[in-house]
């Protein structure tokens, strides 16, 4: 390490050369971190105040982005009900102290005359870039999915985000009947559990498919016992 | 150091020493968020307000804060503006923050806030710290709306997510890939250089430095 110049205790300046710089006097560790202290819990103030005005927008949106969604998957239902899944049955409120938001929940819809239209279930799993977050509608008594809605995704432009760009492979999804099984484009038998895939987006349309099996595989025991 | 005017203080950043295209700070955002207009100017509004916003309080408390926490506060101030801007931009216009991601959060460590903090808010008064912000903040977006337009017209063929081209149009998807930032870049530095060149006229092929002969063909082989 290169050493530093020694400043003369005198203060006497060679002739030659920039004066040094002017020297500071040493600040006491108590003023440092008193400074530090001071500035952090104006900071943190100044934050909360942001969220505390911020937070109910945020939260808002949240709940208008999913009630959109359900209305979507469901084909508008005339009122939606929310369940929550509280040791693996149906509960109208949720475990207790669990989080509303965060807890597992499904939503029922219902038509006009009062009959449930079917449930939308979201879920979730890592697809070619990042996780797919998707909500679908799904008829319990039938088997079958109404719809299918991508909510989050960070997945390939071009490529990857055709499983919420392509119309064709959105609308694949109305009416099939569960266990889906993922085909090659044109390649299907015309069974109706068969949903096509993208050419080019192989992953993340596998993973869609992979994630609606799942959920339905998950909550079909509770769903069957609770729609009857 | 030449004292400088106000009005010098101001222009410097927008383009002489535009952060971006001349110093080539702050690159982390110019390429990972300019795939589209929108998130071009999103992100530009964000780093233009924090920049302002802590060229503004650096500059006010600079006596206050001691040399030897100098650092740590200038974070602390960004960090601050930097979550006020994550927090309003979630709450105001949700699209742009989710599209924006992670990126609002890594205004922190663009080392071209920091850098005007230290070497000229800290040291200059008030409205001259503003001066400077303001300047830098409007390079900044400048540099910023340049990538986010190529990008956005050759990947996607539109502006402002409005088509330009119709139906026939093959968009160049890589342009908005992150491969796709870093040639842009490429060819926008390349233009303001070549630009530059041409304009202070210096030669276009450069002499070996300090008198070396150039090699000729014969001596090399």
């Amino acid at each position: 390490m290169k050493e530093l110049p020694q400043v003369e205790a005198g203060g006497t300046q060679p002739s030659d050369g920039p004066p040094p710089p002017p020297e500071r006097p040493a600040t006491s560790s108590a003023r440092l971190v008193a400074t530090l202290a001071a500035a952090g819990a104006l900071a943190g103030l100044v934050i909360v105040l942001v969220f505390g005005w911020a937070n109910p927008k945020i939260q808002a949106h949240r709940a208008e982005v999913l009630r959109q969604a359900i209305q979507e998957v469901l084909d508008g239902p005339a009122s939606v009900r929310t369940y929550y899944l509280v040791d693996g049955a149906l509960s109208e409120s949720p475990a207790p102290g669990a989080d509303t938001i965060t807890a597992e929940k499904v939503h029922l819809g219902f038509d006009t005359d009062g009959d449930p239209v079917g449930y939308a279930i979201t879920g979730q799993e890592p697809g070619f870039q990042d996780i797919i977050l998707v909500i679908f509608g799904y008829d319990a008594e039938a088997d079958r999915v109404l719809a299918m809605k991508v909510l989050e995704s960070k997945e390939t432009p071009g490529l990857g985000d055709k499983i919420f760009k392509d119309t064709s492979f959105v609308a694949g999804f109305r009416s099939a009947a569960a266990p889906l099984e993922g085909v090659k484009s044109g390649a299907g038998s015309g069974s109706e559990h068969e949903v096509d895939m993208i050419t080019g987006a192989t992953i993340s349309s596998r993973t869609v498919i992979g994630i609606i099996n799942h959920r339905i595989e998950a909550l079909d025991p509770v769903l069957d016992e609770s729609g009857s | 150091m030449r004292a400088t005017t106000p009005a010098e203080d101001l222009v410097r950043g927008i383009w002489k020493e535009n952060p971006v295209l001349v110093q080539l700070l702050g690159l982390c955002p110019a390429l990972a968020v300019t795939n589209t207009v929108a998130n071009s100017i999103a992100m530009g509004l964000a780093t233009f307000f924090v920049l302002v916003g802590s060229s503004l309080l650096v500059s006010t408390f600079k006596k206050v804060i001691p040399h030897e926490v100098r650092i740590s506060a200038y974070i602390l101030i960004i960090a601050t503006f930097v979550t006020i801007a994550d927090l309003v931009l979630a709450a105001v216009v949700p699209l742009i923050h989710k599209e924006l991601g992670a990126f609002i959060a890594l205004i922190v460590v663009n080392c071209m806030i920091l850098g005007r903090q230290e070497a000229f808010a800290s040291k200059r008064p008030i409205g001259r710290a503003l001066l400077d912000a303001v300047g830098t903040g409007v390079g900044f977006m400048i540099a910023m709306l340049m990538m986010g337009t190529f990008r956005e017209v050759l990947g996607n063929g539109s502006i402002l997510g409005v088509s330009l081209f119709g139906d026939n149009f093959e968009p160049w998807v890589i342009f908005i890939l992150p491969p796709g930032g870093f040639l842009t870049l490429g060819f926008i530095l390349l233009t303001f250089g070549w630009w530059q060149e041409r304009k202070a006229g210096t030669p276009r092929i450069r002499q070996w430095p300090h008198g070396v002969a150039t090699p000729s063909r014969e001596e090399a082989a």
